[in-house]
């Protein structure tokens, strides 16, 4: 057919490119668009996995952080997302201002008993699942405060913690490092066990009726929510 | 309205202070700072104001509250704008069964929160406060931490319910529909751990509150129980954190240095010098990146340059002290040790540094103070007036921008300050541009000053290198010395006190915080405008929570 030959002159008239490409390339499947995944499934485009596997190897490649700042430690995770460490290059370094936006929380700062109740609340908030990076002794232990009248002794006392980095402050690598941690613990599926943590949200009318509750009966309605610290008891 | 005693400019004696407070005073208690007189709890206001209309002192520069085995004690430490190194000492002493004192909020707004914190930590009463709650800690906290009885084992319960319903009604103004909202304790705009409880009519403020106390980390306690010579170093870098490190530490070097008496080698001052101003352009670098932020969301480009240029500094401070962030640099009498090895390689950084200063200051104009949308912004909004500033006891960038000239680095000189030439920058235009302006010319300035000490530390004689006093191992001042000091921090004075008692910790140490005086303003300064504009001028401000709650 006539209207067959500029088709074959255009297919033609390709070649040289072609030509181009496979002596830049070599011969043999194009792979310019392979990736480390990609490799992985071989000849064929298809893989066979676990769907929770495939979620978790999602979910750590992309992790939403939670913008929140605290103390000290926060002006070196500002300096972790920002240019020269830039935290995103790992997949990890969104930060969402909203916790119900956010999977990851890096507690990056001292708590103290103000703090407590506001920091529990904004940890119930985030969906699950959800995971939390504890930045700098003071998430430890309460740090060089720890022997303060009015500081917890380290994030763990309130929500569970993952991922622990030791410093004070801790350099933008180490927390570079710890959320790298992070994202191989979630990639590995493996999670840290949920348990009671001494200090909780409860409501002030279930508080046993000691003698401190007695004499702030007045001043606390019997719903709202409170948290009891019992500092004789700390670490 | 000025008569004889009110001299600007003229020193006011100590026989000219004894003729005003007269029979009011039961007695003398002079600290080494300044004169102090003792009165009775009730003629505080009329012995404040007195000083500050006869004699001049408008500025209360810090309030100390404290408990004796006797007695508590509130101490005004008064100042003049016009002239620092002028002070007087206020002592008002109050029984233990019956500890109430008359309130200075009358004279000194600044008293306001001032005496808050004083019931909240010590357990005075103030006779006539108009607010008297807890400023620091919770509402429900029981005991008073900072007095002698304190059980710091006691459970304590902290309600979450501080934040109001948004939805019932406030009450606030029957005529109009106002509406309650709250803004922090976890908000991206508020710089940390602020609550500020607001009162809307439609989108303008009518009634802002902020609610501090959410890092809270006990400082004063934590310096009470460190011993002079090592111990309580590390935590004045924790206090504003922003890379201010030195700047603190300087505040407390120079308060126990009065103390104890020690001369510092004049080396390790200009040593002290450049890094502390090093501290200061990575701060105020802050400051803008944050406040591009706040203004118009900015992550990407203006928050990047400012973080660019921090990195820039830290790099150069790690060199000097070993650590980016908490240096612990400064030693009693000096400084920990020498520029690090080679000197030449050192230096030759800094000058990059400061060789390209210029360009990127014309880029953060370019970007930022030329945009006309940040303009309209910032340009008569957030109004504070040099009137209202004083008697708030603001200082640093937040009163320069409101055209008061006081920078303690001129005006009650330390350090190697004095042998170098730079000027203070004021501004007249008491808005939030003026403030942004301020600190960009301050960062000049900043860089004048180090390029001065490089020059100076390239060619110091090899053999005069001396840069620690012999300080002896264990301090112990004698006991009842009492002595208030400041520093220009970045943000403001930035102030001390200590009370000796005998032993190698101090019986009081009192941290007088510029954010604290600078916050308090917040409200004087957005009611009455937009939303958007009362976000503007908290970041305008510059506070550090850390410093605030400290
Ligand atoms: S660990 Fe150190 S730097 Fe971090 S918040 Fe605590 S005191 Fe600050």
């Amino acid at each position: 057919m006539s209207s067959d030959k500029p088709r074959q002159e255009i297919y033609d008239s390709t070649a040289p490119s072609s030509d181009t490409r496979e002596s830049r390339m070599g011969a043999g499947p194009d792979d310019r668009f392979n990736s480390r995944l990609r490799e992985a499934f071989g000849a064929t485009p298809f893989i066979l996995t676990k769907f929770d596997q495939f979620m978790n190897w999602v979910r750590g490649n992309s992790m939403f952080m939670l913008q929140f700042g605290i103390a000290c430690c926060s002006i070196e995770m500002m300096h972790t997302y920002a240019i020269k460490h830039d935290l995103d290059r790992f997949g990890a370094g969104v930060p969402r201002a909203s916790p119900r936006q956010a999977d990851v929380m890096i507690v990056p700062g001292t708590i103290v008993s103000k703090f407590g109740p506001r920091m529990k609340r904004v940890y119930d908030q985030m969906p699950e699942p959800k995971f939390v990076v504890g930045m700098g002794s003071c998430t430890i232990s309460g740090g060089p405060f720890q022997e303060g009248y009015n500081v917890v002794k380290g994030a763990e006392e309130i929500i569970p913690v993952d991922i622990h980095v030791p410093g004070c402050p801790p350099r933008p690598e180490a927390l570079v490092y710890g959320v790298a941690k992070l994202q191989e613990r979630i990639r590995n599926g493996e999670t840290s066990p949920v348990v009671v943590k001494p200090y909780e949200l409860e409501q002030f009318g279930d508080l046993p009726k000691d003698e401190l509750v007695q004499k702030l009966a007045s001043d606390i309605d019997e719903d709202d929510l409170v948290m009891r610290y019992n500092w004789a008891d700390s670490p | 309205m000025s008569t004889g005693l009110e001299r600007q400019g003229r020193e006011v004696t100590e026989d000219d202070l004894e003729a005003l407070i007269g029979d009011r005073a039961l007695g003398r208690d002079d600290h080494l700072n300044a004169p102090g007189f003792v009165i009775r709890p009730d003629d505080v206001q009329d012995v404040l104001f007195d000083l500050r209309d006869e004699a001049g002192f408008d500025h209360l520069s810090c309030l100390t509250a404290q408990q004796y085995e006797d007695r508590y004690e509130s101490i005004y430490h008064m100042k003049k704008y016009a002239d620092p190194t002028q002070e007087v000492s206020v002592v008002v002493p109050t029984s233990i069964d019956d500890p109430v004192s008359q309130s200075a909020e009358p004279v000194f707004r600044t008293a306001d929160w001032h005496e808050r914190e004083a019931f909240d930590l010590v357990g005075i009463d103030y006779e006539g406060h108009p607010d008297p709650r807890r400023i620091l800690l919770p509402e429900t906290w029981q005991g008073h931490p900072l007095s002698k009885d304190y059980d710091q084992e006691q459970p304590q319960v902290v309600t979450l319910s501080e934040h109001a319903n948004p939805i019932q009604p406030d009450h606030h103004d029957q005529e109009s529909d106002t509406m309650f909202l709250n803004i922090g304790p976890h908000h991206p705009a508020t710089h940390g751990v602020l609550h500020l409880e607001t009162v809307l009519d439609g989108e303008t403020v009518v009634d802002v509150d902020p609610d501090v106390g959410y890092l809270h980390r006990c400082e004063e306690q934590m310096c009470q129980s460190g011993t002079y010579r090592h111990q309580i170093m590390p935590y004045p870098d924790r206090w504003d954190y922003v890379s201010a490190g030195l700047l603190n530490e300087w505040a407390y070097a120079r308060v126990a240095e009065d103390l104890a008496d020690i001369e510092v080698p004049e080396y390790a001052q200009v040593i002290r010098t450049m890094g502390a101003e090093l501290c200061r352009i990575a701060s105020h670098m802050l400051a803008l990146a944050t406040f591009a932020l706040d203004v118009y969301g900015d992550f990407t480009a203006v928050f990047q340059y400012g973080m660019r240029d921090r990195e820039v500094v830290q790099d150069i401070l790690e060199d000097l002290t070993g650590q980016r962030l908490m240096f612990n640099y400064f030693r009693l009498g000096g400084v920990a040790w020498d520029l690090p090895e080679p000197r030449g390689e050192f230096l030759e950084k800094t000058r990059d540094f400061l060789d390209g200063l210029p360009a990127k200051v014309d880029e953060y104009h370019d970007l930022l103070t030329g945009n006309e949308i940040f303009q309209v912004r910032t340009h008569d909004t957030g109004v504070l007036e040099p009137e209202v500033a004083k008697s708030y006891g603001c200082t640093g960038p937040v009163a320069r921008a409101s055209g008061v000239d006081y920078d303690l680095r001129r005006d009650d000189p330390y350090g190697y300050y004095e042998n170098l030439e730079w000027d203070v920058v004021t501004r007249q235009g008491c808005d939030n541009y003026a403030r942004v302006l301020c600190r960009m010319e301050e960062v000049e300035e900043s860089a004048k000053i180090i390029e001065q000490c490089v020059d100076l530390l390239e060619d110091w004689p090899e053999d005069d290198r001396e840069i620690q006093a012999n300080v002896p191992r264990t301090l112990k001042p004698d006991p009842d010395t009492e002595v208030y000091r400041a520093v220009e921090g970045a943000k403001g004075e930035l102030g001390i006190y200590i009370r000796s008692d005998g032993t190698d910790k101090p019986g009081r140490f009192k941290i007088r915080s510029p954010c604290f005086h600078n916050l308090s303003a917040l409200g004087e300064m957005s009611e009455g405008e937009y939303v958007p504009d009362l976000i503007a001028s908290l970041g305008s401000l510059d506070i550090v929570l850390g410093e605030v709650d400290r």
